[in-house]
């Protein structure tokens, strides 16, 4: 059905086409399958689709190829490293960050770096190993490699951040579409799709589109009263056990 | 059944909590432990955030011991006196213990100090434990020729000569004591200390330092024991609502669906198993998490790399 929509949106731009563009780079159209991805009950994880499609007013024959781009909000985050001392492991090194994308995935048409040069990965983070993670503090670039590395290990085995190297479709040179999963450990906040064209090593188009993701009712609630509420949040977990062991006391008694 | 927990932040399948549940309240009731110490390295093994882990486990262990203090006060199981005195201590402790849970997250140490604290507890309690049971099992095969006489020592011994050399004794009727306070206040502030850090009631601790250390008449250990895991995790459970907030109620709540109803499961246990062997398995199943803990220690832990918001 994406499919199909995604193809009547394509051709209703189509039709319009002419008349939006006046320069020679081709328009991007994209979409996302759901722009609201609501963290409650019943949700373990989404599997996003971001699809559109990319017109080429020039109407050449040109390939293009299309990387998507989908982050989480930034978070400054401390990573720590384990090494061993005196034969125990334990937390020795740690380096922190100012802005770590809490969620990060990137899905491509073909592998990225023959799309683009490693100096453009860089310029428009495109790719796990391209991410601008901005170290605070000075500590000499093998070791923040080091860092880096272990911190997007760490976050690809959460299914928080990933790379799909093939995982872009293009049909027909107009239509793209990419599945991206969404695991269940998400945080809440607003969620940047980017897409990129790109043609002959250079990022020719590129537009973005966004995804909230946040809680509601009940999740919301216990968020809230967690934080807001602790004194009554604790006093009802309290109580709560405190009921529960009490009425499988006396329910077994019946038995 | 897929369950979203709002406050750890992922989704996970409801029953296996259960389950977990299940097993650690035929722990408790079995045993008189509250066995957060299976429930807290499980969570945090099945993904969940070590915080929350420790936090929800507190709250599951007071339901798990509620029943159990119900069961064991109708029987007149529980010294109420001694009980207080603890819990007395494991208040004082529960704050000292949220003072150095915070100062050892500030350093970065805190997994390491609380996987410290499970080996070198568990690995000691449920060796001393294991030993014991297969002493009982087959007298003379294990431990060698001081396995009688260990035996009978322990039998004559009343309390430990630490305990005896504290000044202001109190007479405790129920637990056959007269001893000083301070013993059983110590006892309560390490527990208290123990549960804050490691999400646990203590009761695998408290049973065996009652018995061996204070020299507690059998009959009252479980229900006293039990008496404190729920006045202090009670308090535990306070104390993370303040001070981190990584109590998850819909956590908490399936955790204790599963307990409670494994608590009465194992009371009945209890009536007609050996102790022995039932002695034997709780050893066992302590050295397990004890083994896999000091592996992750020594060896290889399950993450090198850890990521915490600043």
């Amino acid at each position: 059905m994406m499919r199909l929509l995604a193809f009547f949106l394509a051709l209703i731009v189509a039709a319009q086409a002419p008349a939006l563009a006046q320069s020679e780079d081709p328009i991007l159209v994209p979409d996302i399958s759901q722009h609201e991805i609501v963290l409650r009950q019943g949700f373990t994880g989404a599997n996003l689709l971001l699809y559109g499609a990319v017109l080429d007013p020039a109407d050449s024959d040109a390939q293009y190829d299309v990387v998507v781009v989908l982050k989480g909000p930034s978070e400054p985050i401390l990573v720590r490293e384990k090494d061993r001392f005196f034969g125990i492991w334990v937390n020795s090194d740690d380096t922190a960050y100012r802005s770590v994308p809490s969620f990060y995935a990137i899905a491509s048409s073909r592998p990225v770096l023959d799309i683009v040069d490693e100096r453009t990965a860089a310029i428009y983070e495109l790719g796990l190993d391209y991410l601008q993670l901005s170290p605070s503090g000075s500590i000499d670039p093998a070791e923040q490699q080091r860092f880096a590395e272990g911190l997007v290990d760490l976050r690809q085995r959460q299914g928080l951040y990933g790379q799909y190297d093939t995982g872009v479709e293009i049909s027909q040179g107009v239509l793209y579409r990419a599945d991206i999963p969404i695991p269940s450990n998400v945080v809440s906040g607003r969620y940047v799709a980017e897409t990129f064209a790109i043609y002959d090593g250079r990022v020719i188009s590129s537009a973005t589109s966004e995804v909230q993701v946040f809680k509601e009712g009940f999740e919301l609630g216990v968020e809230e009263a967690a934080n807001d509420y602790s004194f009554f949040y604790g006093l009802f977990a309290v109580g709560l056990s405190v009921f529960m062991g009490w009425a499988a006391g006396r329910l077994f008694a019946l038995v | 059944m897929d369950v979203y927990l709002p406050i750890a932040n992922l989704a996970v399948d409801g029953l296996v909590i259960v389950a977990l549940g299940v097993a650690t309240g035929i722990l408790s009731g079995v045993f008189g432990v509250g066995g957060g110490f299976l429930t807290t390295p499980l969570l945090i093994f099945y993904g969940i955030p070590p915080t929350v882990a420790a936090a929800s486990a507190a709250t599951q262990v007071t339901g798990a011991s509620v029943s159990g203090v119900f069961a064991h006060s109708r029987k007149n199981g529980v010294d109420y006196q001694i009980g207080g005195v603890i819990v007395a201590g494991g208040m004082v402790g529960a704050l000292i213990g949220a003072l150095l849970f915070n100062l050892l997250r500030a350093v970065g140490q805190i997994d390491v100090v609380i996987n410290i604290l499970y080996v070198l507890l568990l690995g000691t309690i449920g060796g001393l434990m294991g030993r014991e049971a297969l002493q009982e099992l087959w007298p003379g095969r294990f431990g060698g020729g001081g396995a009688d006489g260990g035996k009978r020592q322990t039998a004559k011994r009343r309390h430990h000569p630490m305990i005896a050399g504290l000044p202001y004794r109190w007479r405790f009727y129920r637990s056959g004591l007269y001893i000083s306070p301070l013993g059983p206040l110590i006892l309560g502030v390490v527990v208290g200390i123990l549960t804050m850090l490691m999400g646990v009631g203590g009761g695998f601790i408290m049973v065996p330092a009652m018995l061996y250390i204070l020299g507690m008449s059998a009959r009252v250990v479980v229900g006293t024991s039990l008496f404190n895991i729920l006045f202090i995790t009670m308090l535990v459970t306070m104390v993370h609502a303040f001070t981190t907030r990584a109590v998850d109620i819909v956590l908490a709540g399936l955790l204790l669906l599963g307990s409670v109803t494994g608590a009465q499961l194992g009371t009945k246990i209890a009536g007609f198993a050996k102790p022995e062997h039932l002695r034997l398995v709780l050893a066992a199943i302590v050295l397990v998490i004890a083994l896999q803990m000091a592996y992750g220690l020594g060896v290889r832990p399950a993450e090198v790399y850890t990521v915490v918001p600043l």
